[in-house]
């Protein structure tokens, strides 16, 4: 029984980094850049999500909605100032720009809202569903994120493989020259896909603060490298593999922590990725690309 | 006969670059020694030329796997931490036997990068047979690894020889003994031999070790993987034996910079060699220019020296130093920007023209 | 409202040179990162404290100045030059431990006095004349946690979760698994978090509850405190709960559920409901000032300009001094001097920089302290 309390715990964290990986490995997918700040975006999310409720009042889901308004646009603006204008730069720099902004965002979070941790109110309570007479419970927090996702999956891989402008975001994706060539505003794409990054950030702070709740400038840094880590895992690029990487990651930290040590489960986790990419060179599902000579 | 010309052109080009930066970084260093000798210096500029010296050799070594060989390293910090406990440790072992510190200094940084470049070796096994993205990711995983391990790790010595333990201490030493590593609480009370010049010498050896690697039969095999790989490998290069050279080199010379950087304070924890310092070598590469020694080695002295200017802003001081990152790096990439600055520069006009 | 304290802080600080009648005192803190609580609210105690004591128009007047080490020893020693270069006559050290143990290196080879408000390991004032601090060492932090629980009779079977790494919550975590079988404790469970790994402790109170502790020890700061009880009662899980001075602040989290910290028991040197005078003035200018309630840092900040202030007068000390000169008086001073503050009566410090204070036993009874005995 305590196996299988593991194992739900494992899947409760896993699931907050599968929402997080999410949004990494659709900007990656698409844009081929690594969005360093969107952790910084997810601490953003979680702070306007937090204001609109605890202090306006608003109704939880209502709160998510503001906060995924603010979140794409500031996506939007992130994107515009610092990312596009060095489309034709190389990918590095990009990355270094994108860690500029996180540093920034974080420096703007601790002015604006003082590093004093605050106590995020879940949008929807702290309950839980007991099973077996109680031995097991699972949190709503868990089933709603986990219903998230898979909404979220299922909406993305819809919105890509069927409307025009998610053709077009393929199409940017597999070369970025022909796109153009074939009359795709590869840009407007590409900020595109920042915003709907942004609006996903946004979703997943107010779930990974429902989850976990302290708020603080840092909150969203942490966690984005270890859901970034799971996105990897799952083959970045791949959206079920984002899924599917930040559950076994979740539930391989816990492992590590109760059967090995908790001392070194970050030491674990990490030895896991390796083997995997060891193995499977592009992650659990992503797709091998073949060079051509 | 034309192409040859051209050949002769860029060699001299590529001597008169090497040059430059010998000569830039000898007369820094000239004119740092007598600055600071001369009390004009402010206390807070003394106190930065050691971590100044050992980022800047940290620029060059990770420049050698960035620019040079062209792979993405996210973990570059865990060799310098290797380098900073095992340099540390090996100068408090020896503090009995050899007096004179500037030798004793000087054989701890050497047996940091012989540590470090074991590290290097295991991790460059599995790491090299890895591409782009994928090999980063798995570099910040050995970064994470090491700083767990070294959080956990306990080494004493005694008058039984040396004790370690993992996880807790049970090296139950001896009445006397000594307990260096202590975990998460690192090493205290280091005694402070690391010097400037000292710094200076491991720059001028990091960047003559590069430099002749990268002008070698060698240094051209690593520039020919990296702008194209299955070229190299259709000549017959073997790709894995020389990027696991750069790669070993590089962590070498990244063990000596930590143990440099270590033995200027007098505590040393894990946890300032995480991802954010290995990022903050990388911003420094990006910023010089990949494969840009110099470049690298000035970007490391700036985005030192600027956080420590920024004091007078107080509160906005984090805020303005991410402003002024980003807006570097925007004006060292953007094409637009770059051609306006360049027409600003008198210069680089002339140059061109040359 | 911030900008035109700041505005406010700069002419009176500029006013206290034009006279040139002050003491420059500076400190080094996190005022940015993840540890900036902790470092703000300390500038912000000593920063009232040299307030008040500028407005009293007494002999003593200070300059204070405060400067950002991000948590990192590096950082905390470039700070201390740049204070070092503004003319630092005397030193609040650096807020938390590691940093303080580095520039705590510097005050003892530059001979510049320091008294540290919350650098609590023993590494910052071992083997070093000229440093005090303001806080419990955490070797005595947990010795009397441990003694405590075992003198109250409050469980027999203990269970500790620690940050793996963290100097802080090492060091007391140490000395309580040394004395606690001394002391008739067992410790059935020992498990620990650390950076990046500090959201989730289901593992660690599951197998605390497994092994049947009734009472869970945590040596840390409030911030991962309020995420474990908060995930305890999600868990139906129920110990006695017993932290040490980080644990103060919990209940000034905005948004936080006091009701999950009912019955935690803490000991602490300071007590923002406490019911005399200094501390409600002081906990008052706090909240008008900066909207929050003080947490032990900021009293521990307020508490080392005070006690500044009575050693230089006592000293007979004026501010043209220079450090070197300062030192020894100081040195002389706080060995000798008993100090009354709002984090303790009647402080006393050993030659070796310690602090001797009482630390009290609270417990957390209706979103307040209460006094254990």
């Amino acid at each position: 029984m305590i196996f299988l309390n593991y194992f739900i715990s494992g899947i409760s964290l896993g699931s907050i980094y599968a929402i997080i990986a999410l949004g990494y490995t659709m900007v990656y997918g698409i844009a081929k850049m690594l969005n360093f700040a969107h952790g910084d975006v997810i601490m953003v999310g979680g702070y306007v999500c937090f204001y609109a409720v605890s202090r306006y009042g608003l109704n939880p889901f209502l709160g998510v909605a503001v906060a995924m308004l603010l979140c794409t646009i500031l996506g939007i603006i992130v994107e515009r100032l610092a990312y596009k204008p060095l489309r034709q730069a190389p990918s590095l720099a990009v990355l270094i720009t994108a860690i500029g902004m996180s540093y920034f965002l974080q420096n703007t979070a601790l002015l604006l809202w003082s590093s004093n941790p605050k106590v995020f109110p879940s949008i929807i309570g702290r309950g839980a569903f007991k099973l077996f007479d109680g031995a097991l419970s699972v949190s709503h927090v868990t089933v709603l994120t986990i219903a998230t996702c898979l909404v979220i999956m299922v909406v993305l891989s819809l919105f890509i493989g069927k409307t025009r402008l998610g053709k077009a975001m393929r199409a940017c994706s597999e070369d970025k020259g022909a796109a153009q060539l074939m009359g795709i505003n590869v840009n407007a794409t590409i900020s595109m896909t920042f915003a709907i990054g942004s609006g996903l950030a946004a979703i997943a702070g107010a779930l990974l603060c429902s989850a976990y709740p302290t708020l603080m400038p840092t909150t969203g840094a942490l966690p984005g490298i270890k859901a970034f880590t799971a996105a990897v895992f799952g083959g970045i690029g791949s959206v079920p593999g984002a899924f599917l990487g930040g559950l076994m990651l979740g539930v391989i930290e816990i492992f590590a922590k109760a059967y090995i040590s908790s001392q070194l489960s970050d030491a674990v986790v990490f030895a896991v990725l390796i083997v995997v990419l060891l193995v499977k060179p592009a992650g659990l599902l992503g797709r091998m690309t073949q060079e051509k000579v | 006969m034309m192409t040859m010309k051209r050949l002769i052109n860029l060699k001299r080009a590529e001597a008169r670059r090497i040059y430059l930066t010998y000569a830039v970084v000898i007369i820094a260093y000239v004119v740092c020694q007598i600055m600071s000798s001369t009390k004009f210096f402010s206390s807070s500029m003394r106190g930065m030329l050691v971590p100044i010296c050992a980022y800047m050799v940290m620029a060059v070594s990770l420049n050698l796997v960035v620019g040079i060989l062209g792979e993405l390293s996210l973990g570059h910090a865990g060799f310098m931490s290797v380098g900073a406990f095992a340099g540390v440790t090996s100068a408090i072992l020896m503090q009995g036997t050899i007096t004179n510190a500037p030798v004793r200094l000087a054989l701890a940084m050497i047996i940091a990068a012989i540590f470090a470049a074991i590290a290097g070796f295991l991790i460059g096994i599995p790491v090299l047979r890895l591409k782009g993205d994928y090999l980063a990711i798995v570099t910040l995983a050995f970064g994470e690894i090491i700083k767990s391990i070294l959080n956990n790790f306990y080494l004493g010595v005694d008058s039984q020889g040396l004790h370690f333990s993992m996880l807790s201490d049970t090296t139950r030493l001896l009445k006397g003994g000594r307990l260096i590593i202590r975990g998460p609480m690192g090493i205290s009370g280091i005694q402070k031999i690391a010097t400037f010049p000292a710094g200076f010498v491991l720059l001028m050896i990091a960047l003559m070790i590069v430099f002749n690697l990268v002008n070698s039969r060698s240094g051209r095999a690593f520039m020919a993987i990296r702008d194209d790989r299955i070229a190299a490998e259709s000549i017959g290069l073997d790709i894995t034996k020389y990027k696991m050279m750069a790669f070993v080199m590089s962590a070498a010379i990244a063990g000596a910079a930590g143990a440099l950087f270590a033995m200027n304070y007098s505590t040393i924890v894990a946890n300032k060699f995480d991802f954010n310092t290995s990022i903050l070598i990388l911003v420094f590469v990006v910023l010089g220019g990949q494969g840009n020694m110099l470049g690298g080695i000035i970007a490391a002295a700036v985005l030192t020296i600027l956080p420590e200017k920024l004091r007078q802003f107080s509160e906005y001081r984090m805020l303005l130093y991410a402003v002024v990152l980003i807006v570097m790096m925007l004006a060292t990439n953007n094409a637009e920007i770059r051609a306006f600055l360049s027409g600003l520069n008198p210069f680089r006009r002339k140059e061109e023209a040359e | 409202m911030k900008k035109i304290l700041t505005c406010a802080v700069l002419v009176l600080a500029m006013a206290a040179s034009a006279f040139g009648a002050g003491f420059k005192i500076g400190g080094t803190g996190p005022l940015t990162g993840g540890a900036a609580i902790y470092g703000t609210a300390a500038m912000r105690g000593a920063q009232i404290a040299v307030d008040e004591i500028n407005a009293s128009g007494g002999e003593i007047q200070f300059e204070l100045r405060y400067e950002d080490d991000t948590h990192d020893a590096e950082k905390a020693v470039n700070a201390y030059n740049a204070l070092k270069d503004w003319g630092m006559q005397v030193s609040l050290g650096s807020v938390t431990s590691k940093p303080a143990e580095a520039t705590a290196a510097e005050n003892f080879s530059d001979r510049i006095f320091a008294l540290t408000p919350s650098a609590s390991s023993a590494a910052v004032t071992e083997g070093k004349d000229n440093v005090f601090q303001m806080c419990f060492v955490d070797p005595n932090q947990g010795t009397a946690s441990a003694q405590y629980i075992a003198s109250k009779n409050l469980a027999k079977k203990v269970a500790i979760i620690w940050k793996n790494d963290d100097v802080y919550s090492k060091g007391i975590r140490d000395t309580f698994v040394e004395k606690a079988p001394e002391v008739g404790l067992e410790v059935v469970s020992e498990t620990t978090f650390a950076d990046g790994n500090d959201t989730d402790f289901s593992v660690q109170l599951t197998e605390a509850k497994e092994k049947g502790a009734e009472l869970v020890f945590l040596p840390m700061y409030y911030q991962p405190a309020s995420l474990i009880l908060a995930q305890a009662q999600a868990m139906g899980y129920a110990p006695k709960w017993f932290g040490v001075d980080g644990m103060d602040g919990i209940l000034t989290m905005e948004g936080f559920d006091k009701a999950l910290a009912e019955g935690v028991m803490l000991l602490t040197p300071f007590n923002a409901d406490a019911k005399d005078e200094k501390t409600q003035k002081f906990v008052a200018e706090y909240q008008k000032r900066f909207g929050e309630i003080p947490n032990q840092f900021a009293a521990d900040g307020y508490d080392c300009v005070y006690a500044y202030c009575q050693a230089l007068a006592q000293a007979k000390a004026t501010p043209d001094m220079d450090a070197e000169a300062l030192c020894p008086k100081m040195i002389e001073q706080f060995t000798t001097m008993t100090f009354n503050g709002v984090t303790g009566e009647n402080v006393k410090w050993a030659a070796n920089g310690e602090v001797t204070k009482d630390p009290k036993g609270m417990v957390i009874k209706d979103g307040a302290y209460v006094g254990l005995d």
